[in-house]
């Protein structure tokens, strides 16, 4: 009997340690914030109240926590342009700091509502990871850091040398590419975690560094010496970066897809934050539909329709928000570039507000 | 009246007082939890799989991995397909946990045999450590011999040496290494077979000396001859590659051990140490008090007490525990995956990621720690079986 019993208690124990990981595995299917099917995530945001955003949180100018515990950058700025829209309130956010590694198993796995973090559009992540992707905020390409003193001018420099790189990013991948087509053997010494990749690289662990270029600059300012660290003049790849959702939920990805194209789209008119009062009863139609006073572009949605005025007026536009978190008004001073709207020479172009 | 019960059919409160009844009931209740636990998670499991529009299958694994990895004991280029680069690190897991369980045997018994010294410099030291180590948690530990120990090695360039036998910079540890891997191979099942040869030498020799008082010559120049013959073969019949410093930094030849090897065995080893040396101390305290005054009077020295009379005995309760600790050792191995050792964990998170499949992968992992634990545990029941009492 009681041996029985001892069996019957070890089974369920057992059992329960190997569902526990099975769910963990497939990152649960309980609590409030799971998907729910045939519920999109739009509705559960609004339950909510509160939108839930991945973020990395250690990328001086696109995520990053303050003394205060408060976040900030581009990456940050485009979930608070999101919860404005949905929710009318820019600060309606709760931002969960993810690793490279995370990141997908916590949005397919509901914990989070949408990822801003640095994330590579892909084709195999958009078809196999199941992801969405909604319009790139920033155009990047992959860079290498060295020493000043290195004497490493290029990669075929690193024949032998060691370069550290975080897990679970495209950069792992177009590293290995790029060496395989110079012939150059090096050594990959892959960290989980950024800080410690860092860490690691800046005590003379590795010779190069690589990652996204902004986020090799924006590193860099975090080094003790930054001064002594250069960026190859080398682009490995085309690292398009933006907002994911998760696969099979088009209310959910439209509105992270649209709000974006929007921020795209206030600056290509010109709508700022600052003068955003003066457009209201614009003669313009176009403007009037951007700004919910014609038509039904936001309830049709799923959202109030004067949406992208609660954006806008909260957050600012494109333009201002890469301004004010990488560009001319921050510490890093980036160009526009590639950034810069269509009109200017850039790819930055947001589809027809009709 | 015997027979009332089983005459009128069905009887509830004599069938619940039945124990067979409850016998066959548990088992029944137990089945069904079971099943309806099995199917809620894996109902669960197909439903975020449906709503994620993705179908359970490991065909991923033929796919090419497109990464790579920086240290494998086994060939691998990075258009290797995944279950290769899952064997890469499964190789490299094996690597840190063989040794790792080796070092700790040695490391936590010398550790546990010291609180029972005289000096008392020994005794403390052996105390503080386990005192430090077990209270701090290992992936703390993981980083402080990353970055604070290996990390401030110096550079290439201004590498230290050993004799021009090991060098040491903060890309690794560079050891002297039998030409081939065949020959280490070799060499440590050599200096294995030779140890278990030499024990039952020892003994044969030592029950000849108690029954006649002398002689025993034979065996011990089977003995000698043995040893010699053993140290010929590791020195010379091993092809020793030696490291040796290359102008500028670097090191050439012999063995590289990379940092995050190092660093890893090193954490693992001192952390697992700490409890095997408590598991050891508490061995030998469960010897009685007696046995050890019974050996004194025999007029033994203290080092013999310890090695002929309390230790065997202490074996008894010491094995149990250190099965455990060996697979407390093979599963915290996947931790090293922090400070960039590329063991099967690390691989495998990279794999999930890039494939989006971490139902499979991690399926595979847990199958793989699994089998790892019950192998340990298997080599420990019989190496257990052979230290217990025999009644005769």
């Amino acid at each position: 009997m009681r041996k029985l019993g001892l069996l019957a208690a070890a089974l369920g124990l057992t059992l329960a340690a190997c569902g526990g990981t099975t769910t963990t595995a497939t990152t649960g299917g309980e609590g409030t914030t799971a998907p729910v099917a045939g519920k999109s995530r739009l509705n559960v945001v609004k339950e909510r109240g509160k939108l839930i955003c991945g973020v990395d949180g250690g990328i001086p100018g696109f995520s990053f926590v303050d003394e205060s515990g408060k976040y900030s950058g581009l990456d940050v700025d485009v979930c608070k342009a999101v919860a404005a829209a949905v929710l009318g309130d820019p600060e309606a956010v709760e931002y969960r700091r993810l690793d490279s590694t995370e990141r997908f198993t916590a949005l397919a796995g509901g914990e989070v509502d949408m990822l801003s973090r640095n994330t590579t559009w892909t084709i195999n992540r958009d078809t196999q990871v199941g992801l969405e992707f909604a319009p790139t905020t920033f155009y990047d390409g992959q860079g290498m850091m060295v020493r000043k003193n290195s004497g490493i001018d290029g990669l075929e420099d690193f024949e032998g040398k060691a370069v550290c790189v975080e897990t679970g990013t495209t950069t792992e991948l177009n590293l290995t590419d790029q060496m395989r087509k110079l012939g150059v053997n090096f050594e990959p010494v892959v960290f989980q975690d950024a800080d410690a990749a860092y860490a690691a690289y800046d005590e003379g662990r590795c010779e190069g560094m690589t990652s996204d270029k902004s986020q090799l600059v924006a590193r860099r300012s975090t080094l003790p010496n930054p001064d002594d660290h250069i960026l190859l003049e080398v682009t490995m790849s085309k690292e398009p970066l933006g907002p994911v959702t998760v696969n099979n939920d088009s209310a959910w990805y439209d509105v992270v897809k649209w709000v974006t194209f929007g921020l795209f789209q206030a600056e290509e008119f010109g709508i700022t934050s600052a003068n955003i009062d003066t457009f209201k009863g614009s003669n313009d139609p176009n403007i009037a539909r951007f700004l919910g006073e014609e038509g039904t572009l936001g309830t049709d949605m799923g959202l109030n329709n004067d949406f992208m005025y609660a954006v806008v007026k909260n957050v600012g536009n494109y333009g201002e928000i890469y301004d004010r978190n990488v560009g001319a008004d921050s510490q890093f001073k980036l160009e526009r570039g590639q950034n810069a709207l269509w009109t200017d020479g850039g790819l930055m172009y947001a589809p027809p507000f009709r | 009246m015997a027979h009332d019960s089983s005459d009128r059919g069905f009887d509830l409160k004599a069938m619940l007082r039945d124990e067979r009844f409850w016998k066959i009931a548990f088992q029944v209740i137990t089945l069904v939890v079971v099943i309806l636990l099995l199917s809620f998670f894996l109902g669960n499991l197909n439903r975020n799989m449906i709503q994620q529009g993705k179908t359970f299958g490991f065909g991923f694994l033929r796919n090419p991995a497109g990464f790579s990895i920086g240290e494998s004991a086994i060939k691998y280029r990075p258009n290797d397909p995944y279950w290769r680069a899952l064997g890469v690190g499964l190789g490299n897991t094996l690597t840190l946990v063989t040794a790792g369980i080796a070092l700790t045997t040695l490391v936590g018994v010398a550790a546990g045999i010291a609180s029972f010294s005289k000096n008392w410099l020994l005794y403390k030291i052996s105390r503080a450590y386990v005192g430090l180590v077990r209270n701090i948690p290992l992936l703390l530990q993981l980083f402080f011999w990353y970055f604070a120990i290996y990390g401030t090695l110096p550079k290439p360039e201004n590498q230290i040496h050993f004799f021009d036998l090991a060098y040491f910079n903060n890309r690794g540890v560079y050891i002297p290494w039998p030409g081939t891997a065949v020959l280490a191979l070799l060499g440590i099942a050599a200096l294995g077979v030779g140890a278990i040869a030499a024990y039952y030498l020892w003994r044969w020799r030592t029950n000849i000396r108690i029954d006649r008082g002398t002689g025993g010559l034979p065996q011990t120049l089977a003995l000698a001859s043995l040893g010699l013959g053993l140290l010929l073969f590791l020195t010379l019949g091993m092809k020793w590659t030696i490291p040796h410093g290359v102008e500028g930094g670097g090191v050439t030849g012999g063995l590289r051990l990379s940092r995050e090897y190092v660093a890893a065995l090193s954490a693992l080893v001192f952390y697992t140490s700490a409890f095997v040396a408590e598991i050891v101390r508490a061995g030998i305290q469960s010897v009685t008090k007696g046995q050890w005054e019974a050996a004194r009077s025999l007029g033994l020295q203290p080092g013999l007490v310890m090695r002929l009379v309390v230790f065997p005995q202490a074996m008894r309760v010491i094995i149990p525990p250190m099965n455990s600790e060996y697979m407390n050792l093979t599963k915290n191995s996947s931790l090293a995956f922090a400070i960039a050792f590329p063991e099967i964990y690390s691989v495998a998170t990279t794999t999930y990621n890039q494939t989006g499949r971490p139902v499979e992968v991690f399926l595979i992992l847990m199958a793989t720690y699994l089998i790892l634990c019950l192998i340990i545990t298997l080599v420990m029941n019989q190496l257990n079986r052979a230290v217990q009492f025999k009644e005769r």
